[in-house]
């Protein structure tokens, strides 16, 4: 039985949240009506809710600038699939060896770990080391490598799970039946951790397909086809002409339905994103928490 | 599969963890370039760096770098800017925080329950870049929302992009926006491991229900607060690159309410070319900011050994 104290807390806490929750979506909801919106109307009236006049030119636009936008597309696709799978491989076996519990310097490797997470060198110092050295300025590696592939954080989380999650004995067994410790990483350690490494990769994931931050330090005019959707709707947003320069053909800027298109645009690039999200929340909220507060 | 464990390969031998060592040798080496060899640059704070010469070659510069750097308003400006932003929104965050968890927790509909956590968290999914397009849409000078809705009631437009006295507001309300999905399930998190028999006993009791949030929900609840209170301080002197540079659209009008540390170095090395600035107050942010977040963490350790780093 529900107290009336009960269900009248609840429906304070209904129509607070409904605001919240109405709140959250609104923006995304002007942007998506943005994009469908005549673009003299969208000139004239603004961004509304209620445009006067529909249209589909901003689509039109873009499926005539398909290469640019399908280029753009797979470079966010190619980078977040390179990314994620090297870094949950990486960080996975890495995790391995900390979770070793007698391995002679595992304290040092653990502070070696943990001390990335308390100093960084900072941008300057990064930045004129993977250009000056490295020299991944306008290469797809510009995009994967710094500050992306792994961190301190995701590793100490693989690592508590598998030192509480996964019984040593389990390994002795298998040892005992004259497995490596290879195999027992594959075979064992892997399958029975797929919730945390499903959990790490989601998180890399939606990391690397949100990234403009790389693409803006290391690619500039020279790099611009390695752009992916963020580094375009990053370039747009600073510089409308950017469209005009970069379509195929030879498209004057004063033609373009800009008001429109920029919105079409940002919507093709979360779209993705709005639609597999459903899916994936109860994981992503997890993945949240577990890297705020440890364990 | 083949390989026996040799004798000789004991759990103290070397060859016996050979083989972890390899497998965390990527990890150690990704490190290693990443966060480590950076560290030698930091040394450029203290030099006339010259890209020609590069880190080793260029000659020393003594403090000059931070002398030239506090002589600008520009230093005063960011570091106020970093410092304030942050105590404000990790004071408001804690509040809207507890409140969205404590409400989201009264709901009875399971449904209801999840459906709000869901729409409430997606804002914490998009990158920057997309957020700074839907403030456009309210803000843009030309089409913006709000430029037509106050234009038509006042008569005249605002100039959002050009006026920095919007910009402290609404790079709060953003900053709260997007991430009150993440306080929620973060504080929910721990509400939901509290005893539910201490409130069954409140309601035996007579406690009403805002008595029973008032003493158990929001006492049980201390802990994490100062521990995320305390993690937060420790990076006081980071700020959201991409909430300051791709929100306020870079607009130089705004830099006096937009500019913070992290936007200041990127600018002073991309786009002003002058290192040397740059490097002075990356090397401070570093310096600093190590210092807050081991504090920090001292503080937490002493408080709840589990919850600290380290």
């Amino acid at each position: 039985m529900k107290t009336k104290s009960q269900k009248r807390w609840s429906l304070v806490a209904n129509i607070v949240l409904s605001v919240s929750s109405f709140l959250a979506l609104m923006p995304f909801l002007l942007l998506i009506i943005a994009s469908f919106t005549d673009e003299e109307v969208a000139m004239t009236d603004g961004y509304t809710y209620f445009p006067a006049k529909w249209s589909l030119a901003a689509y039109d636009y873009i499926v005539g600038q398909a290469a640019m936008i399908g280029r753009a597309y797979g470079m966010t696709i190619i980078t977040t699939l390179i990314g994620t799978s090297a870094g949950i491989v990486i960080t996975a076996l890495f995790a391995y060896m900390l979770a070793q519990r007698k391995l002679p310097g595992r304290k040092l490797l653990n502070f070696y770990v943990v001390f990335t997470m308390l100093f960084n060198g900072g941008l300057v110092p990064t930045y004129i080391m993977y250009v000056g050295t490295f020299h991944v300025k306008n290469t797809i590696w510009g995009l994967i490598i710094p500050n992306m592939l792994i961190n301190g954080f995701m590793i100490m989380l693989v690592r508590n799970y598998f030192e509480n999650s996964i019984p040593e004995e389990l390994y002795e067994a298998a040892r005992i039946d004259g497995a490596s410790e290879y195999y027992n990483f594959f075979h064992i350690a892997l399958p029975l951790s797929v919730p945390i490494l499903a959990t790490v990769g989601l998180m890399t994931g939606i990391a690397y397909w949100n990234d403009w931050q790389n693409g803006l330090y290391y690619l500039d005019d020279k790099g611009k086809h390695l752009y992916t959707i963020q580094n375009i709707l990053n370039n747009i947003n600073t510089n409308i002409a950017f469209l005009a320069s970069n379509a195929t053909a030879g498209v004057n800027l004063a033609d373009l339905p800009t008001t429109t298109v920029r919105m079409a645009i940002a919507v093709v690039g979360i779209l993705p994103i709005l639609i597999i999200y459903p899916f994936f929340q109860k994981y992503f909220a997890k993945g949240l928490t577990m890297g705020a507060v440890k364990g | 599969m083949e390989r026996k464990r040799k004798k000789t390969g004991g759990s103290g031998s070397f060859l016996h963890w050979l083989p972890f060592y390899l497998m965390g040798l990527p990890g150690i080496i990704y490190l290693f370039i990443n966060n480590y060899l950076p560290l030698a640059g930091l040394q450029i704070a203290f030099k006339n760096f010259n890209y020609g010469k590069g880190m080793w070659k260029s000659s020393w510069a003594g403090f000059k770098n931070f002398k030239f750097l506090f002589k600008t308003n520009d230093a005063l400006i960011m570091i106020r800017n970093t410092l304030c932003y942050n105590v404000v929104w990790i004071l408001l965050g804690m509040v809207v925080g507890v409140t969205a968890a404590i409400l989201i927790n009264e709901v009875l509909s399971k449904t209801a329950k999840k459906f709000y956590q869901t729409i409430i968290l997606l804002p914490y999914l998009m990158s920057m870049v997309v957020i700074a397009y839907l403030a456009y849409a309210y803000l843009s000078p030309t089409s913006g929302l709000f430029t037509k809705i106050i234009e038509n009631i006042t008569g005249t437009a605002p100039a959002f992009y050009q006026e920095s006295k919007w910009w402290p507001f609404i790079l709060t309300f953003i900053n709260q926006w997007r991430g009150i999905g993440f306080g929620m399930i973060l504080y929910l998190s721990s509400i939901l491991g509290i005893d539910p028999a201490y409130y069954e006993a409140a309601r035996l009791d007579g406690a009403s229900k805002w008595q029973q949030h008032k003493l158990i929900t929001i006492p049980l609840l201390k802990p994490t607060i100062i521990m995320l209170f305390i993690l937060n301080l420790g990076q006081i002197f980071r700020s959201d690159f991409g909430l300051f540079y791709q929100v306020p659209m870079n607009q130089g009008k705004l830099f006096s309410v937009t500019q913070t540390i992290d936007t200041y170095v990127y600018r002073a090395l991309l786009q002003l070319n002058d290192v040397g600035m740059s490097s002075a107050a990356s090397f401070i942010q570093s310096v600093v900011g190590f210092l807050f977040i081991v504090t920090a963490n001292k503080i937490v350790s002493k408080l709840d050994e589990n919850s600290a780093l380290f």
